[in-house]
């Protein structure tokens, strides 16, 4: 997977942080799922994002992906700030923040070629989709980047027939191919087998010698632990822990967790 | 397991093979039981003249059913849209006008449907089904109940355009074939038909990949007002008349021929080619029953056997794709594992 990556040097204007949130609030009705977090990345940054359930994670990374809009605050994109009436998924595209979200982000029924390329069309003169050209770079990336040979998967394949790695190969595939400057990965490795888990570390890993930033969103701390350059640890919506890479060992990291969850558990009894 | 794609495979791809297979036994087999009827070009003449405007309505709604929707105003809009046709040719002897105004009142119609159904969030099901009461009810107070005999209106060119006849050819049949390739084109080659289908297959998804459900199903819903619409006029021109109640019997059979056609009820998965095969399918098996002497009361159930069968064929269909996962999970080739086994 990795080997595409390295490839990118590009776009050398000076920014500090890809991207950075400042005093973001978001409420859903009543719930503060967020509040007064300050957030960065840096240019070329591998920062792990973890908490307990529900603590924010998947909310703040959709603030960035620009499915969601903050109820408050502000966003900054290569230290730019953005407008949040306009910032929206197609947005963060067109700035190369590239998304894979947990669980789902393809159309099940839908074929991959679809898949890859939704949202961002490849399409002729008169607004006709290049149906042709599509599967043609589906196929490529099937073989060359996900290494889907001899598997009997097609780009014209439905993600109905992938299995849980599969699809989240997909998806990483999709975030690749738009060579995004940041890369946000939500829980990439929950449905994955050990083996699959290694490849996708290994990418995360090929974002940061590509020059590029990473967002990644871990439950398992030893794999966070060992990938990011900082940890951020979010708790019931705020940000509660800043810790660069070698300030912390697995072993502190997993006592600070479960003390936190702990200190969850008492709050709610 | 790299093996050419087999034969099946490749003929499954063709979209809408199955249905179309079974539309031509249908004419096999009325062909056989009432040759003196299916033999002879006049009764598939007669088809031409009265499936188009079921079939646009169908070819319409499949798109919106593709995005996981439905519309049960339509009967009313094409009641609606007639009587303004009716009122213009038949008072103001202003076709045109009529025309316009009725392809707009369509469109007005499905665009209230959409703000309804995508902005207020009411479920589209109960929104048209409020609709369809509302234009229905108040086609029948401006037309006063009363129908317009429009027996003159073969005179005029609108009626040449749209319904007239090239030698025995109903016009009508090129419009709506132009209508299902326009909309076929529309479903799977443009932006907007692959966000429906992303839409259909599931909300969170479209709007995580950049989707905007709100404005792409406001457009679906405005799209079908203007072709009901549409399918209004070619029915008043056709009849040369118009009926406060005209549209009111489309609605089971519009919806009866997108699902024979093999489009899915849940969304995401859609054929307008299966929707044209379906809307002949309807308006054959009427026609055929009682060409066969069977008495006309057959007509609904044997519809019913054959919506049957087609939708149970259509689940047959979709059985070897899931063999296939369940057999590659089986041979443990799970996607990324490609180096061989842990």
């Amino acid at each position: 997977m990795p080997d595409s990556t390295a490839v990118l040097t590009r776009d050398e204007a000076a920014f500090r942080h890809i991207v950075r949130l400042e005093r973001v609030d978001m409420t859903f009705g009543r719930v503060q799922s967020l509040s007064q977090v300050d957030f960065e990345v840096g240019r070329n940054e591998i920062v792990g994002l973890i908490g307990d359930n529900g603590a924010g994670k998947s909310t703040l990374i959709k603030i960035i992906s620009g499915v969601l809009r903050p109820t408050a605050g502000t966003v900054w994109v290569r230290d730019k700030r953005v407008d949040p009436s306009s910032y929206s998924v197609r947005l963060a595209h067109d700035l190369r923040i590239e998304t894979v979200h947990q669980g789902l982000s393809l159309g099940e029924q839908q074929p991959l070629w679809r898949n890859l390329f939704v949202g961002r069309q490849i399409v002729g003169r008169f607004g006709f989709i290049d149906v042709k050209q599509e599967k043609a770079i589906a196929n490529q990336l099937l073989r060359q980047a996900i290494g889907f040979r001899s598997q009997g998967i097609t780009a014209d394949s439905t993600v109905r027939d992938l299995s849980g790695g599969e699809r989240q190969g997909i998806a990483i595939a999709r975030a690749m191919h738009f060579e995004a400057d940041l890369i946000v990965l939500d829980e990439p490795t929950t449905a994955l087998a050990v083996n699959e888990v290694r490849k996708v570390l290994a990418f995360v890993e090929g974002v940061k010698t590509g020059g590029r930033a990473c967002i990644y969103i871990e439950h398992n701390l030893a794999h966070v632990h060992e990938v990011a350059d900082r940890l951020v640890i979010l708790d019931r919506g705020r940000v509660v822990r800043n810790l660069k890479k070698g300030e912390v060992s697995l072993a502190e990291l997993t006592n600070q967790m479960i003390a936190l969850h702990e200190g969850n558990a008492d709050g709610h009894a | 397991m790299a093996t050419p794609e087999s034969l099946r495979a490749r003929l499954l791809r063709i979209e809408g093979l199955p249905i179309n297979a079974v539309l031509l036994i249908l004419v096999a087999v009325f062909m056989l039981v009432a040759p003196e009827v299916f033999l002879s070009y006049r009764i598939y003449m007669s088809f031409l003249a009265n499936v188009p405007p079921l079939l646009v309505l169908a070819a319409g709604l499949t798109l919106l059913i593709a995005a996981g929707e439905i519309d049960l105003s339509f009967p009313s809009i094409v009641a609606l849209s007639g009587w303004v046709l009716g009122y213009c040719i038949h008072d103001l002897h202003a076709p045109w006008l009529g025309l316009v105004l009725a392809l707009a009142a369509g469109a007005l119609v499905g665009f209230l449907n959409g703000v309804l159904v995508a902005r207020v969030g009411i479920p589209s099901i109960i929104a048209t089904l409020a609709t369809q009461f509302l234009w229905g009810g108040l086609t029948t107070v401006l037309s006063q109940g009363l129908s317009y005999s429009l027996s003159d209106v073969d005179e005029l060119f609108v009626w040449t355009l749209f319904v007239g006849r090239i030698g025995p050819l109903p016009v009508q049949c090129l419009w709506a074939l132009g209508v299902a390739i326009c909309l076929w084109f529309v479903l799977n080659r443009r932006r907007f038909g692959e966000h429906l289908l992303f839409i259909g297959d599931n909300v969170k998804v479209a709007e995580i990949v950049g989707v905007n459900p709100k404005r792409e199903k406001t457009r679906a819903f405005v799209l079908m007002g203007v072709l009901a619409a549409f399918a209004s006029v070619l029915l008043t021109l056709e009849n040369q008349n118009f009926f406060n109640t005209q549209g009111g019997g489309y609605l089971l059979e519009v919806m009866a021929a997108v699902f024979i056609g093999g489009t899915s009820v849940f969304g995401g998965k859609a054929s307008v080619v299966g929707t044209v095969a379906g809307s002949f399918i309807i308006v054959m098996v009427e026609a055929g029953i009682v060409a066969t002497g069977l008495q006309g009361f057959w007509v609904r159930a044997v519809v019913g056997v054959v919506f049957l069968a087609a939708v149970v064929g259509h689940l047959f269909i979709q059985g070897p794709q899931k063999a296939t996962t369940r057999r590659r999970l089986l041979h443990g080739k799970l996607g990324l594992n490609k180096g061989g086994e842990p």
